[in-house]
């Protein structure tokens, strides 16, 4: 409400100046542009602590965006785009990155931002603390700034997906001369989660919410636009949507809005949705099968469950179309994805042919086997999968146990191998090398580590072409690797890919540039306005 | 037999206890006839999602997932009365086993057996319930030892005082001089005496227990693998707004059954206690 107010204010001020001046009332706005105003939106759940280079938790990034910016950005078919550096080269043999940085950026404290922090950023913060930057980063051989606003990278063999580690939610620059020689988990300083960002953090009232305003020295022309973000804490769902529905929230991301509100909230006049800005992530949503037991050992059971499950009718009734169908182990939002691999229509027919070429024949009750079924405790939406599954697959004689628990024992169960089905939403971080290749090749297999190859698939040729496929130094011959891999992988079905999952996006009407890029609410919001 | 048929024949002359036996029938037989009714698994997602009731293909519309909502309440029925009655039998065995025990042998046992009851007396039941659910993990056998474990308390209590009362009579007296062994004494003299109370709370307590199982279900601590009624709710209350009957329905089905339940426990204790209910009355 605050901005209400506050907009209000302005345009009597500028009625009032526009009667002394002459000036006639409208042109500014006319112009399209509205500088300042207050931003108010939500966090769910609230994060923990605010440095994004420490925690990766969804809403840690989400306010850590606004606070922290890396050396690129990427646009929504995940190329690079200028960050902090505003330009960049790569040697031909993969091995050497320069980036040139933008003059001028400093710290929230002051201080000047240089090639320095960054070496310092990349090279020791982020390989201590952040599990998805640290194999990525662990393979800069040596890093030099000639100048202050140089960076060079040699890497210690060439890796493909290096320069798509440069978003602020892999690569946030952290000041060097507050984290240098520090314990950096336990610093003071992250308490002020001091970034070069648009915005800073001013006040943080636990369980109310996360006060953001205006970084002044920010380097970038004219930005960042609005005043201030207020991240309001809403735990309970409905709540979240009244904000939205009255206006008193702006902007709302992720699960804000369970699906089931979200047909509601799109017709409402005053909000824009868009499933855009997720690209960076492409949530991949799929049915796990433990290959190391029977019968899920058996391909042809596999493939069985593929055909029994009308993948269609589980995007409209249980995700109110939220998504698409998948289609295989590589998103469509991610690169290097093959569209002509096995397709697999809803057919109980093939399903049961397929069951009885392996001797599963239905008892007297229709059934052909039991399978204990882990239910993903995540929420609602899980449970509604959940028994989705179960129901399609009754129909082909597959009759799901349902077995209950809590996330920590979830986790355990399925990292230790200890469960037979279960459903998993995974992040595929804008490359096949660093978001998809770790469930499914061998040498990723080790108990006891979520989001590692926990199904136990193994396949020496689809080891082969992932390996290569990483290293591979043109786009073509990695296009060529991946495309031969996953019509293995699809042939194969080590894991039953259902959806490729979409957030919803409310905006305002008014509330302009939120999803630019890749990582959509995650970024900087420095190009963020009202109209 | 005499007996009894003299207990029903005062019970009929109760109208609201038959009001609440003839719902309870009705519950029962829709428990009995839902394969019958219904012959396709409730789970079962046979019509288009959100299809309102009353029109269409089925008769209380149908649920996200294009559920049969009617037959998911006739198969609800059946979770709910098997965990009602089993939980309140595993109950009566422990609270009338202890409840015995304490006021048959009374002093230091007596004095013992009513601290660790009081112990359980402290801790709201509910909260209980749910921690031993969530400890054992959700499956029919463990909810339906939650709702005993929650519920024999009270039993306890209830038997202790009756057999303290019945304890020092001269029937009882006779019998112990007699020379007969205590089990004895316990069920052939004194626990026939003590039934008509712990049958009035026994029944009370099937509507208890059933409002517990549908609480745990609606919090999503039912067994996973059985349609309960509170699931049915709990399931719903996130599209309460676009389809009220997902709730509504179930919510009805419980409210009858345990409003059911309780006028005929109100019967049977007008029948089986007619002096301490006058007196009630009169005071």
């Amino acid at each position: 409400m605050g901005m209400n107010r506050r907009e209000f204010g302005k345009l009597g001020l500028a009625a009032g100046m526009a009667s002394v001046a002459g000036i006639p009332l409208g042109l500014q706005r006319a112009a399209g542009q509205t500088r300042g105003g207050t931003l108010n939106t939500i966090i769910h759940p609230e994060p923990a602590m605010l440095v994004s280079a420490i925690s990766q938790l969804q809403p840690t990034l989400t306010v850590g965006g606004k606070i922290y910016e890396s050396l690129l950005r990427y646009d929504f078919d995940l190329k690079p785009i200028p960050g902090l550096a505003q330009s960049w080269t790569a040697s031909p043999d993969g091995l050497t990155y320069t980036f040139k940085l933008f003059p001028n950026v400093t710290f929230h404290d002051g201080k000047p931002l240089t090639a320095d922090d960054v070496i310092f950023s990349m090279t020791k913060f982020l390989p201590e603390t952040h599990a998805r930057a640290r194999p990525i980063f662990t393979r800069i051989e040596s890093a030099e700034a000639p100048d202050p606003l140089t960076v060079v990278f040699k890497l210690k063999s060439p890796f493909s997906p290096f320069l798509g580690a440069f978003d602020c939610t892999t690569a946030p620059i952290v000041p060097k001369h507050i984290y240098e020689g520090t314990d950096f988990r336990t610093n003071p300083a992250n308490d002020k989660a001091i970034g070069c960002g648009p915005f800073k953090l001013k006040e943080w009232v636990r369980g109310s919410h996360i006060h953001l305003v205006k970084h002044e020295g920010y380097y970038r022309a004219g930005e960042p636009h609005i005043d201030e973000i207020i991240y309001r804490v809403i735990p309970d769902a409905a709540a979240r949507s009244v904000a939205l529905e009255q206006g008193t929230v702006k902007l709302t991301q992720w699960s804000d809005i369970e699906q089931y509100d979200v047909a509601r909230l799109v017709k409402l006049p005053h909000l824009d949705m868009t499933t855009k800005g997720y690209e960076y992530f492409a949530p991949h949503l799929w049915l796990e099968l433990n290959n190391r037991i029977a019968p899920m050992n058996d391909k042809r059971f596999r493939q069985a469950v593929m055909y029994a499950i009308d993948r269609k009718a589980l995007l409209q009734r249980v995700y109110f179309g939220l998504g698409k169908i998948a289609t295989g182990p590589i998103s469509t939002k991610t690169r290097f994805h093959e569209k002509n691999v096995k397709q697999y229509e809803h057919s109980p027919d093939k399903a049961k042919a397929l069951l009885d070429e392996m001797g599963l024949k239905p008892g007297a009750d229709g059934k052909r086997i039991t399978v204990p079924f882990l239910v993903t405790p995540s929420g609602e939406l899980y449970r509604r999968v959940a028994e989705f599954l179960r129901q399609s697959l009754l129909r082909v004689g597959i009759d799901l146990q349902f077995e209950g628990t809590d996330v920590a024992g979830w986790i355990q169960k399925v990292s230790n191998w200890e469960y037979s089905m279960t459903t998993n939403l995974v992040y595929q971080l804008g490359d096949p090398a660093v978001g998809v290749s770790r469930t499914y090749i061998s040498s990723n297999i080790r108990k006891g580590i979520m989001f590692s190859n926990t199904a136990g698939y193994s396949n020496p040729e689809a080891d082969r072409l992932f390996e290569e496929a990483a290293t591979a130094t043109s786009d073509e011959k990695r296009q060529e690797l991946y495309s031969a891999v996953q019509k293995i992988l699809v042939e194969d079905v080590p894991i039953v890919w259902l959806l490729e999952q979409d957030f919803p996006t409310f905006t305002d009407k008014k509330l302009k540039n939120v999803t630019t890029t890749a990582i959509g609410v995650h970024e900087t919001f420095g190009a963020v306005r009202f109209e | 037999m005499r007996r009894a048929l003299n207990t029903l024949a005062s019970f009929l002359r109760h109208p609201a206890g038959v009001i609440g036996l003839v719902i309870l029938i009705g519950v029962v037989v829709l428990a009995i006839v839902a394969p019958t009714l219904f012959p396709v698994d409730p789970w079962d997602m046979v019509a288009a999602p959100f299809q309102p009731p009353f029109d269409g293909e089925t008769w209380l519309g149908s649920d996200m997932l294009g559920r049969d909502v009617a037959a998911c309440i006739a198969y609800g029925a059946r979770v709910s009365l098997l965990i009602g009655v089993s939980s309140t039998l595993a109950a009566l065995v422990i609270g009338v086993t202890v409840g015995a025990v304490a006021g048959y042998f009374g002093g230091r046992v007596d004095e013992v057996l009513m601290r660790f009851v009081e112990l359980f007396q402290t801790i709201p039941g509910f909260i209980l319930a749910i921690l031993l659910v969530a400890t054992l993990g959700p499956s029919l056998t463990n909810v339906i030892l939650a709702i005993g474990a929650v519920s024999w308390p009270q039993l306890a209590r209830l038997t202790r005082a009756e057999f303290l009362r019945l304890r020092s009579r001269e029937f009882v007296q006779a019998a112990v001089c007699q020379g007969q062994p205590p089990l004895s004494v316990v069920l052939r003299h004194i626990l026939p005496n003590a039934v008509s109370p712990i049958i009035v709370t026994g029944s009370l307590m099937i509507a208890s227990s059933i409002l517990i199982e549908s609480a745990l279900s609606f919090m999503g601590l039912g067994d996973p693998n059985l349609m309960s009624w509170g699931f049915m709710i709990g399931a719903s209350r996130s599209v309460m707004r676009q389809a009220w009957w997902m709730s509504v329905f179930p919510g009805i089905a419980i409210f009858l059954t345990v409003l059911a339940i309780n006028l005929v426990g109100e019967g049977l204790n007008d029948t089986l206690n007619p002096r301490l209910s006058r007196k009630a009355r009169g005071a």
